[in-house]
């Protein structure tokens, strides 16, 4: 079956994506050699999400496994803008699929910086905009706010022709008003939804268990949240949605699709098994065929994701 | 040449995992002490080297109950033996949470999944220490695991080893006779029932008194605190010692960054992927927060 969808203008052969920051292709490689690159799990390799400066991340313990899934307080360790064009970006130059990269920052000269700093390279063909940090010059946290997201948008645009993906955050009362504020910016598509915020307590100490405190949840705890916000948000704006929270089959996927999703991102069920984008593609041309559905075009909620508000 | 802050260890000649998970089949489950010994056959998988772990699922059962576990548990290798149907690779469980007493119920023929193996093994002694005169291996409880077959694969190179294994007591104890029956061991115990009454790492201060210490290349495996003690006692001797340690990991393989270690220079590294087996004098502290759960 083909299974190749359109994403913003990229033609990709699969829907099946990773999540920013669930795999690292160059550990990865280290681990497993280059069978991965023959053998590449995913249609388009999203990369971690890169800030300007370097960070160190968090203070470990930095997760714990919860009912179907588990909570992460990772804190976004990068090189930062410098070391990644210099160090990784040559490397995932070389992945046989196309390449996004993510980046974040807490100003809009932040942002700015980065956008031109990645999106002027070759290998870069989508830049993802993770919005889940405060805005240092508002306090309020850029995907949390429509207006916050609208602005950053509307001075991101301008920077450059290649597709913005916007990484929503589902801890927002009505996830579909912060998408339409990135559609309205020029937003070429939106992805959802990133972890749900939660908190681990060590019943020994009675503190936080994690090193910074509080994390977010992910894995299949969160899938049919996710499923709703999906949903939700493909109703309201006419961009593509990328669809991602605990798909861990060929169904879950499907499920996506069917909710208004244009393609689906693999998350937590990386870490249990590295080639789940593999398997899941493969589940999920099974569970199409068995839907009745003859190509993953046919699929009727993509195909008009805007009509039904 | 002591330790210096920005030591590395000398070599790196990991066994890189076949792509991917794999099930293999349960050979074999037995107890020993208060541990399990549970054996599975890996058709496609290399031998790995000493200090490799693996990251191990039931394929059937896992998470069924309540949710969890739901993470595969990352697992050093205790002993690998190449045979005619692959790898027999044995592993050493005490059940302590959900994915433990999942893998310690493991009967022969269910199916395990298997991914590995994965990081950086054991360096050689002349590597760690070139003036070595032999390796001291220093153990405690379950951590006795991988000095095992670090044992058998430096005795294969040559190389005069020392045994230290430690346990809390008879109950959290297992293994010797099993892993260890073919060699000369020291061991202690914290309720005297077996050898040195008390820690292990008091047996390792003896033998690093003196002139011994600069000829000795240490090899440790075993709880943090044991560890912390290895770590201390062997930076301020400038023993050449390495740590194999474990930390809550999701992946195994340098995906979810969840295995920080603390490094003696500032920043973080990842465990799965820049140990298990760490220098003693790279690392700030072998007392990682959430280590030994």
């Amino acid at each position: 079956m083909d299974l190749a969808v359109q994403l913003a203008g990229l033609d990709l052969e699969h829907p099946v994506l990773n999540g920013s920051g669930t795999f690292d292709v160059i550990a990865a490689r280290r681990a497993f050699g280059d069978a991965l690159l023959a053998e590449f799990p995913f249609s388009m390799f999203v990369s971690k999400t890169i800030t300007p400066e370097p960070r160190a991340g968090n203070p470990p313990p930095r997760l714990i496994e919860t009912p179907a899934g588990m909570i992460n307080s990772i804190g976004l360790p990068n090189k930062g803008l410098e070391g990644f064009l210099a160090a990784d970006l040559p490397v995932l130059g070389e992945l046989p699929v196309p390449l996004c990269v993510s980046v974040m920052g807490t100003s809009h000269g932040e942002f700015e910086r980065l956008v031109e700093g990645v999106a002027g390279r070759d290998e870069v063909v989508a830049l993802e905009l993770n919005i889940s940090c405060p805005n240092v010059e508002s306090g309020l946290i850029v995907g949390e706010q429509a207006p916050e997201t609208l602005s950053l948008l509307q001075a991101l645009r301008p920077i450059t022709q290649k597709p913005l993906i916007v990484k929503l955050t589902p801890n927002v009362a009505d996830p579909a008003s912060i998408a339409r504020a990135a559609e309205e910016g020029g937003a070429d598509a939106v992805s959802l939804i990133n972890t749900l915020k939660a908190t681990a307590i060590d019943t020994r100490t009675l503190g936080p268990w994690h090193g910074a405190g509080r994390g977010g949840l992910s894995g299949p705890a969160i899938h049919h949240v996710a499923l709703e916000q999906v949903r939700a948000v493909a109703g309201a704006v006419s961009v593509p949605v990328i669809g991602m929270g605990g798909i861990e089959s060929g169904a879950d996927a499907l499920s996506f699709l069917a909710a208004g999703a244009a393609a689906v991102a693999v998350g937590t069920a990386n870490f249990r098994d590295p080639l789940a984008g593999s398997r899941i593609r493969a589940e999920l041309e099974t569970a199409l065929a068995e839907a009745g559905v003859g190509s993953i075009s046919d699929l009727p909620a993509r195909t008009a994701p805007s009509t039904s508000t | 040449m002591p330790p210096t802050a920005d030591s590395r260890p000398r070599s790196d000649e990991r066994v890189v995992a076949p792509l991917g998970r794999r099930a293999c089949e349960v050979t074999d489950n037995r107890q020993t002490g208060g541990y399990r010994i549970f054996s599975a056959l890996d058709a496609a998988g290399p031998e790995p080297r000493a200090g490799q772990f693996y990251m191990l699922a039931a394929a059937e059962h896992w998470g069924t109950r309540s949710g969890r576990p739901y993470l595969p548990r990352a697992f050093s290798v205790a002993e690998a033996e190449v045979t005619d149907g692959g790898v027999r690779l044995d592993f050493l469980v005490e059940d302590v949470g959900p994915g433990t007493e999942r893998l310690a119920s493991l009967r022969q023929g269910e199916r395990l999944w298997v991914t590995g193996p994965l990081g950086r093994p054991f360096s050689h002694t002349s590597e760690l220490n070139s003036e070595a005169a032999g390796a001291i291996l220093v153990g405690g409880g379950i951590g006795l695991a991988p000095l095992a077959i670090l044992r058998r694969q430096l005795a294969d190179r040559g190389v005069a080893i020392r045994t230290l294994l430690g346990f809390r007591d008879q109950e959290h104890s297992g293994g010797v006779d099993e892993l260890f029956g073919c060699c000369e061991v020291r061991m202690a115990s914290e309720d005297g029932h077996v050898g040195h009454r008390g820690y292990v790492t008091e047996l390792l201060a003896v033998l690093l008194e003196g002139d011994a210490a600069r000829s000795a290349a240490v090899y440790a495996c075993g709880p943090p605190a044991m560890l912390e003690t290895v770590r201390a006692l062997c930076l301020e001797r400038d023993v050449d010692a390495e740590l194999a340690m474990e930390t809550p990991m999701a992946c195994g393989f340098g995906a979810c960054m969840g295995c920080a270690v603390p490094l003696a220079d500032g920043g973080y590294m990842r465990l799965c992927r820049d140990g298990p087996v760490v220098n003693a004098a790279e690392i700030e502290t072998a007392l990682v927060r959430g280590s030994g759960h």
